[in-house]
């Protein structure tokens, strides 16, 4: 999913991965930002920017399939590991690299990369 | 590993390299090592765009599709200018002259047709050349000789008047020759038109200077050697100086006869599209598929497909079944469509025919069993997409025909023709696209219609541009559009047309989305598709559906309508639209204190509360203390009724009473798309009952008559009268058994008024109302089952599925999400 290098960030804690329903994303708050967390039914997990950049669609409530993420609004889909676009030319959503650990809790490793 | 496979296609024609393309293009577990041979001295080009190199409309450069390096980048190793002269099939070898000789695992022979050459004195030299002065009319090399020949000539004929023909005389005459056209038969191209449209088309050629000479028989050329005029059986004679002959094709079998392959007019071929050696396989011009041979390319370009999938593994049991055959062409400017049979059959046919001769008019119909079975349309290319639409699909045509001739738009008059749309036009109104954009797609490389939607998003929004979408495009594709074997499946992630996909999930007992997908789908979850599979499941399943609520929109997670600032919406039911003080009161509480932005009475005799915030929902529901409306849901959504006999002074019937009866018992029932329903207690139709996908409506005598198939939306059509009953309680009754047959057998997002199209009234009828097929009972009890497992969703309120059914942010510190700040950020 993402370097190993950037696994080694200890990076933020979320809470239990169980927060986020099977096949669906949540919003967490991290810092002053806000980031979407996808759990993939193939038990992995994404974070991405939350809005759509067409026109703010809710990414968290959208389909998720094939690593890809279907806006609720018009449909644009993104792929949830690149951020890019699939199939049109919106601009790509942000997208972060996360974890699970040995306890079973979420971590997002972005430590220094929200803070602004 | 296994060894590679070697390919071997005699042909570089339009079949042949099709079939290249669509092997290279499917590569994958099957790696075959691909060589042709192409009698023809170049890559590949598109036949069809000749007559515009004669005519001077396109540069011998605009009609190449792969030029030779194409073949380079794609491993495909061409021998251009290599004919092959001998198949020896005990030592699978093909042998081209000099040196050349491949060994092959399988043979592909895509040899085309050669032009038919007449037995006419003085035609051919001595040697067996043609006359100098005389030409065929087939490849790149024959245009180019007939451009130079032209130069110092003044009059041309062309022998015969069919579609290769007429081709060739507009090219002559763009020459600035004198031009004759010397046909056997008494009309121009009788193959495809009947006399009539012959007649037509003769007016208009006339008018543009052709000279014709109908039921005209060539017997000798005239001249030394040299071409110097045309003399006809009748013993008159023609002064000419250039000859086209275009008489008709023979299937090119040269080859595979000498090589032992069964022959008949073509070589011929199984479903397969192999020849009677298996390790042979013929496509295009030169086959013959039961009994059938082909001279367009459209049944060429599935064959390639076809063999195509076969060979390359995706789909080793993939067949080729014949091909309906529909064209569109232009001839000399005109615009023609040909489709299906050409004569009525006087004891089955009803015709439907218009004719405008001094405007280059003529439409005819041939609707056999209320189906288009056949159809010519001249000099009107808008009619023409519909018209193919119902062809291929069989739907059943509209009571009056006259609207498939003369289509109107909604408000205004004509439609426009689709060459007369300017290209900044925007052709779809949801998604601002415009034509140009459109045939951009299509010289970007999109082959199907499906592909131009999905780059450009045209269509699909409210859909109700899709007819002129798929016009623009055929016209931008000239014809060379593939049909997209996605458009049948149900939905897009898994292959299988609806009753196969029923039948797998049936028989594999699979009872939710992730198991259709892992056992239908190679394990690929494919997001676009979950809605429709969900909904599948669970009309079939009911009770013993494994939801999965991932599966579904968010629409229906939540049980509301999401909004474009990602709030939400709340539309209680309310029966029949009939209400009560003590309901408004709860209502204008809500209202008061969630503060709700808006208030509305919806199109659906209901109320809508807008602007909730997701994690009010449950909150709201609670304190309204009334059911979802599903203003969300591909289902059931409501019944609009007006007064009837309760107050109205005309009312017959009380159309309240059975409305409220309606939407009580069928409330939330999923079906492939929405339902919304109306009673009227008289036939002025104040619920516009008429146009809903299921209506009753009060006649005198305390009788109903039952409509279906009705959609005043993004289409308006008025409902099919399915039936005429007596009672409240038979209402009910086959309401019900229509919606379960609608469920069962309805596309994903088809609305009844497209499934009534397809299937046709009658038959809807034969089953719903006759019980045709003895499934009335089977149908009665499964809605019944459906009625009976119906929950009512807001009670997820006290018990949602997840903690964060109706939550946005989660984790530590978890507040709502500030939805005006962020809102901006996106800004
Ligand atoms: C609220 C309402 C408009 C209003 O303020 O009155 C409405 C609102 C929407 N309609 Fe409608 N339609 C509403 C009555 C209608 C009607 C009239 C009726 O129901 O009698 C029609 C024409 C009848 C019909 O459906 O055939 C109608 C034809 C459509 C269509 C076109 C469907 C079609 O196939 O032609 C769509 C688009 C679609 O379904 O894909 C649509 C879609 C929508 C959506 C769901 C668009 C969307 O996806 O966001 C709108 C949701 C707004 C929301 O969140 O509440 N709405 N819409 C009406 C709710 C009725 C209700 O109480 O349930
Ligand atoms: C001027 C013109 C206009 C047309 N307009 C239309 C139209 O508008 N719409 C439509 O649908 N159809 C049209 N057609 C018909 C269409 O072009 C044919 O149906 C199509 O080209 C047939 O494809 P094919 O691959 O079977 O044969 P071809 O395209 O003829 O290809 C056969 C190829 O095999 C090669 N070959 C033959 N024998 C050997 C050998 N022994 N060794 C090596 N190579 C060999 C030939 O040189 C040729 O290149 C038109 C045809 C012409 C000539
Ligand atoms: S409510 Fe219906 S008509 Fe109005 S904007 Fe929405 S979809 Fe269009
Ligand atoms: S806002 Fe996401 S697709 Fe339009």
């Amino acid at each position: 999913m993402s370097e190993p290098s950037v696994l080694d960030v200890p990076g933020i804690g979320l809470g239990p991965a169980s927060q986020v329903p099977v096949g669906e994303g949540r919003l967490f708050e991290v810092g002053s930002r806000t980031v979407a967390v996808f759990r993939l039914r193939d038990g992995g997990f994404r974070a991405t920017d939350p809005w759509c950049p067409h026109r703010g669609g809710p990414l968290a409530d959208g389909l998720v399939g094939a690593g890809t993420v279907t806006c609720p609004f018009h449909g644009y889909r993104f792929d949830l590991s690149s951020g890019c676009a699939v199939g049109h030319d919106c601009p790509p959503i942000a997208t972060y690299p996360v974890s699970l650990d040995a306890a079973g809790e979420l971590r997002l490793h972005v430590e220094g990369v929200l803070r602004d | 590993m296994k060894q590679t496979p070697r390919v071997v296609v005699i042909g570089n024609g339009m079949a042949g390299a099709r079939f290249v393309e669509e092997l290279v293009r499917r590569r994958g577990e099957v790696q075959p090592d691909v060589v042709m041979f192409g009698d023809e001295p170049y890559g590949n080009y598109n036949r069809i765009l000749l007559s515009g190199v004669l005519a001077g409309t396109h540069q011998p450069e605009d009609v190449f599709l792969n030029p030779l390096a194409w073949y380079h980048e794609h491993d495909v190793t061409l021998h251009a200018g290599a004919r092959v002269t001998r198949i020896d099939r005990e030592a699978r070898r093909v042998y081209a002259g000099g040196d050349l000789s491949v060994p092959y695992d399988q043979l592909i022979i895509a040899t085309g047709s050669v032009p038919f050459i007449p037995p006419i004195d003085g035609l051919r030299g001595p040697s067996g050349a043609l006359a100098d002065g005389a030409f065929v009319f087939r490849t790149l090399d024959d245009c180019h000789e007939i451009v130079r020949h032209a130069k110092q000539s003044r009059r041309a004929a062309v022998i015969g008047g069919g579609l290769l023909g007429l081709e060739a005389a507009r090219g002559l005459l763009e020459l600035g020759l004198d031009v004759h056209v010397v046909h056997l038969m008494p009309h121009l191209m009788d193959v495809q038109l009947d006399r009539p449209a012959g007649r037509v088309l003769e007016l208009a050629l006339t008018q543009m200077g052709v000279h014709l000479h109908l039921e005209k028989a060539t017997s000798g050329v005239l001249g030394d050697g040299r071409v110097a005029g045309l003399r006809f059986s009748d013993g008159s004679t023609l002064d000419c100086d250039l000859v086209v002959v275009a008489a008709g094709i023979r299937p090119n079998v040269a080859l595979a006869a000498q090589a032992g392959l069964d022959v008949g007019r073509g070589v011929i071929v199984g479903d397969d599209l192999a020849t009677s050696d298996p390790h042979v396989f013929a496509i295009g011009e030169c086959s013959e598929h039961r009994g059938q041979t082909y001279g367009l390319v459209a049944p060429l370009w599935e064959q390639a497909r076809v063999l195509a999938e076969r060979l390359a593994g995706v789909s080793p049991d993939a067949t080729y079944e014949g091909s309906r055959v529909s064209t569109k062409l232009k001839v000399m400017e005109v615009d023609l469509a040909v489709m299906g049979v050409k004569e009525a059959d006087p004891d089955l046919d009803e015709v439907v025919t218009y004719a405008e001769p001094s405007r280059g008019l003529y439409k005819k119909l041939i609707v056999r069993d209320g189906r288009l079975a056949g159809a010519i349309v001249m000099g009107d290319g808008t009619i023409v997409p519909t018209l193919l639409q119902a062809f291929d699909r069989g739907t059943t045509l509209p009571d009056d025909r006259s609207q498939l001739l003369f289509p109107r738009t909604a408000g205004d008059g004509q439609a426009p023709s689709v060459q007369s749309i300017a290209a900044a036009t925007q052709v779809c109104n949801c998604n601002g696209v415009t034509k140009q954009q459109l045939v951009d797609a299509v010289r970007n490389g999109c082959r199907t219609l499906k592909a131009v939607c999905s780059a450009t998003r045209a269509a699909t929004g409210c859909g109700s541009c899709a007819t002129l979408v798929q016009a623009v495009v055929e016209d931008a594709a000239g014809g060379s559009l593939d049909v997209d074997p996605a458009a049948h499946y149900y939905v897009p992630g898994v292959p299988m047309a609806k009753t196969e996909l029923v039948a797998a999930i049936r028989e594999h007992e699979l009872r939710s989305v992730s198991a259709v997908f892992t056992a239908l789908a190679g394990g690929r979850e494919d997001a676009g598709s979950k809605p429709g599979l969900a909904s599948l499941l669970k009309s079939m399943w009911g009770a013993a559906y494994e939801d999965e609520r991932d599966a579904r929109y968010i629409n229906d997670r939540v049980h509301a309508n999401i909004q474009k600032d990602r709030t939400f919406s709340v539309v209680p039911r309310i029966y029949g639209g009939v209400t009560s003080a003590a309901e408004l009161r709860r209502i204008a509480d809500v209202a008061d204190k969630y503060q709700v932005p808006m208030v509305k009475i919806t199109g659906g005799q209901r109320i809508d509360l807008l602007g909730i915030r997701k994690e009010q929902l449950p909150h709201v529901w609670k304190d309204l203390g009334m059911p979802s409306g599903h203003a969300y849901t591909k289902g059931f959504r409501t019944c609009k009724t007006c007064v009837g006999t309760e107050f109205c002074r005309y009312g017959v019937g009380d159309s309240t009473g059975l409305g409220v009866a309606i939407e009580r018992r069928f409330q939330g029932i999923e079906a492939p798309a929405k339902l919304k329903l109306a009673t009227a207690g008289c036939p002025r139709n104040c619920s516009e009952a008429t146009t809903k996908d299921i209506g009753a409506v009060a006649i005198e005598g305390g009788r109903w008559e039952i409509y279906v198939g009705g959609a005043a939306g993004s289409r308006v059509r008025k409902g099919d009268l399915l039936v005429t009953v007596d009672t409240h309680d038979e209402v009910m009754r086959l309401t019900g058994r229509f919606m379960q047959y609608y469920r069962e057998h309805g596309r994903y997002l088809e609305r009844t008024y497209d499934f009534v199209e397809r299937l046709g009234l009658d038959h809807v009828r034969a089953v719903v109302v006759d019980d045709a097929e003895g499934i009335a009972a089977d149908l009665d009890r499964a809605m019944q089952e459906s009625v009976d497992a119906y929950v009512d969703p807001w009670l997820e309120a006290d018990t949602p599925v997840h903690p964060a059914q109706f939550v946005d942010v989660v984790g530590a510190g978890a507040g709502p999400a500030p939805i005006a700040t962020t809102m901006e950020a996106v800004r």
